[in-house]
């Protein structure tokens, strides 16, 4: 069994059992990473550039720690978006890398499609490490692994994603992730922040954090911004952690075992309270940690494919 | 010099003759309508069995780019394109660098108009209604018009200001020159790329709303019904836009609209090709709203087809679809478009498609009418209906080829046209 596609642009159309094969080569990698020298020769010879046009710390470290430990040659390259517009394109940046000879490239950048139009334009490998508010399908991934980790199946489960859906980058990819893999799906956030017709995806909508909170196994809570490109979508952030926040008095109120997740980094005291964050139903630091697991499976996964 | 048209079939709303028939023009007026005219020896004879003949089209909605920005289009490059579309007007848009909003300028468009091509293609300037393009004083519209624009309009942005608004439909009245609006609130608008919707929220594209054209149109009819002045609605794209101008109609509001062939072609489905060329504003809408505009056309809502023809370089498409500019070239593939979505399927007869792409922007233009009769100036639309043909971007007369429908497999095509005394056949 091998992944259909030789990029990983997203996991929309991506099929259950390429998803399980991801997950179950992540937990060979989970294992490496508990062995004292936690290197494999996997990927020796192989170049691969992350190109990040976003600063991304996490998301950066994660790759490139997942490249290094399977022994692959890394580069670095981040520019910001305002310099890329104003000289250089992102095809003759590509173009450039091509020239080096590239073997793969992981790429986080602010447009909706950004890989999509990488893989038209060069014949490297691409892993789309973010495309704007499309799909960011590690990141979905290894929330996927945490989840079965923690429950032992995800099919039947209730996740509930929580907070501004409308620009996340983690929200779409979870959506398609998680319904492919049976789970019941909801979103829950003040109706500013969650986009035009989302139900038609068949997922749940919940406008209150108490509700939410009694339907789902698991909540996925995001990063909360006041303004977005000098836009205010609620009235303050005060607000917002009244009435959405996912604090300990909710949970608790609720009487129920809740998963608490969050793909970083945390405003801690907004949208989740910080009790919460380090709290036994958080496994926010495991999702860390099977991030770099996930991620070398992935750049295993297609750097050997062929 | 002597042309003779056999066997066409004539379609024109202001002169219906069923049977093919013969055409002679000498020194480009239509000097005989008759059966079998036979040839003499300086004669041109062109064999026209079944193509029609129609008079010609104008296209009240294009950016020829120049001046400023000629690599894109040029006045002679697009009305190259205009021709090869079976188009024998173009009314290009002031977005120009600089922009066309004195005098000098219109002389100056109509002048280069007259001198490409040997003025085949006759190009009427439409000037803007607010010096600048800043939607805060007026241009000079009278002299303006002395000078020979033909309408007003800023767009490329909506005039947003409504007493600003108000004062250019008053001032265009006094001359009977219609304001041109791109109606969009910027507010509403502003950073989107596609339309808003399941699409968008599926691609996680900033979206553009609906209601971004609705509430300007919506307060534009208003304004247009208060001050009795002449407005034209450019490019709609949604149900409600649609029953806003019906509805504005039927309250005796001198209010037209226009509609572009991409909008009644292609829906925001298409844009999950993540093709730059499906990025246009206003955006591709959903389903309903171009069911919504084909029967518009059909009942005479929408009067106008227009292509807001949008030249742009290759270069600036091919990148990021967030970045990318708006807009497609339209001359080359309307007639093709609307005959295969409109007529193909029964929406309009040929009768009615003349009218929507000859007859009404004229009306509404206060331009003479075109008409195909003996003693009366040939300008001619030649077309197939029936021929079937693929777009090749390659033919392409334009200097750019930014189109969604590279590839597209189209019934009805423009032969040629005749205007000025000249004859121009596609090869
Ligand atoms: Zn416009």
């Amino acid at each position: 069994m091998a992944l259909q596609n030789r990029h990983l642009l997203g996991l929309e159309g991506v099929s259950k059992e390429e998803i399980k094969l991801i997950l179950d080569t992540a937990t060979t990698f989970r294992e490496v990473l508990e062995r004292p020298i936690k290197k494999v020769p996997t990927l020796q010879g192989k170049t691969i550039v992350n190109l990040f046009f976003e600063s991304s710390t996490r998301t950066r470290i994660s790759f490139e720690l997942a490249e290094r430990r399977l022994s692959a040659d890394v580069v670095n390259f981040s520019a910001d978006m305002s310099s890329l517009k104003k000289g250089e394109t992102l095809k003759d940046t590509a173009r450039n890398i091509e020239a080096m000879k590239i073997d793969m490239v992981v790429m986080r950048h602010a447009s909706p499609g950004a890989a999509l139009f990488l893989s038209r334009v060069i014949d490297s490998v691409i892993i789309n490490a973010g495309d704007g508010g499309h799909e960011h399908p590690t990141q979905a991934l290894l929330d996927l692994y945490s989840i079965q980790e923690k429950h032992k199946r995800i099919d039947g489960l209730k996740i509930c994603i929580v907070g501004d859906i409308s620009h996340s980058r983690v929200a779409l990819s979870n959506i398609y992730g998680l319904k492919t893999m049976g789970a019941e799906v909801a979103v829950c956030g003040p109706a500013t922040l969650i986009p035009s017709e989302i139900e038609k995806h068949g997922i749940g909508i919940f406008n209150k954090i108490d509700d939410a909170i009694a339907w789902a196994d698991v909540l996925n809570v995001l990063r909360i911004q006041l303004e977005r490109q000098d836009r205010s979508y609620f009235p303050s952030l005060r607000e917002y952690r009244k009435y959405f926040a996912v604090t300990k008095e909710r949970i608790e109120r609720a009487e129920k075992q809740i998963t608490i997740m969050h793909p970083g980094p945390i405003n801690r005291d907004v949208e989740l309270s910080a009790d919460v964050a380090d709290g036994k139903h958080s496994i926010i630091l495991q999702q860390v940690l099977n991030g770099v697991a996930v991620r070398m499976a992935v750049l295993y996964l297609l750097g050997t494919r062929s | 010099m002597k042309y003779l048209f056999k066997n066409t079939i004539i379609i024109d709303p202001a002169n219906l003759i069923e049977e093919p028939v013969d055409v002679l023009i000498v020194d480009g007026r239509i000097e005989k309508i008759r059966q079998s005219l036979s040839a003499s020896k300086n004669d041109q004879e062109i064999d026209l069995r079944g193509n029609i003949i129609a008079p010609g089209f104008i296209d009240m909605h294009v950016h020829l780019r120049e001046p400023g920005f000629e690599y894109k289009e040029t006045i002679e490059s697009g009305s190259m394109a205009a021709a090869a579309g079976g188009f024998t007007t173009v009314c290009c848009m002031p977005n120009t660098n600089p922009v066309i909003d004195d005098d000098s300028m219109v002389r100056w468009i109509i002048e280069k108009g007259k001198s490409v091509n040997q003025g085949i293609v006759d190009i009427y300037p439409i000037a803007t209604i607010t010096k600048s393009r800043q939607g805060k004083e007026l241009s000079p519209m009278m002299e303006l018009a002395d000078a020979g624009a033909v309408a007003f309009s800023d767009d490329g942005s909506s005039v947003d200001n409504a007493e600003v608004l108000r004062r250019a439909m008053e001032y265009s009245a006094m001359i009977n020159k219609p304001i041109i609006q791109h109606a969009e609130e910027p507010n509403l608008a502003k950073g989107g790329v596609m339309n808003e919707g399941f699409v968008s929220t599926s691609l996680g594209m900033p979206p553009i709303p609906s209601i971004s054209e609705t509430v300007v149109l919506a307060r534009d009819l208003l304004i247009a019904n208060y001050t009795k002045g002449k407005y034209h609605a450019a490019h709609i794209s949604t149900r409600i836009s649609v029953e806003l101008i019906r509805d504005a109609k039927k309250r005796g509001t001198s209010a037209s609209c226009e509609v572009t062939p991409h909008h009644f072609t292609l829906t925001d489905e298409a844009v999950r090709s993540f093709d730059t060329n499906t990025k246009m504003n206003p955006p591709l809408r959903a389903y309903d709203d171009l069911i919504s505009l084909k029967e518009g056309l059909r009942d005479g809502i929408i009067d106008v087809i227009a292509t807001d023809h949008a030249p742009h370089s290759f270069d600036e498409k091919q990148v990021e679809y967030l970045f990318a500019p708006f807009g497609i070239v339209g001359l080359e593939t309307a007639i093709g478009l609307a005959i295969t979505e409109l007529v193909q399927t029964g929406y309009l007869s040929l009768n009615q498609l003349v009218e929507k792409l000859s007859v009404n922007p004229r009306k509404i233009l206060n331009l003479p009418q075109v008409t195909i009769r003996e003693g009366e100036k040939a300008n001619l639309t030649i077309l197939n209906p029936e021929l079937r043909w693929i777009v090749e971007i390659e033919k392409f007369k334009s200097r750019s080829v930014n189109t969604p429908f590279n590839g597209r497999k189209l019934i009805g095509r423009a032969i040629g046209i005749f205007n000025n005394g000249q004859l121009l056949l596609n090869d």
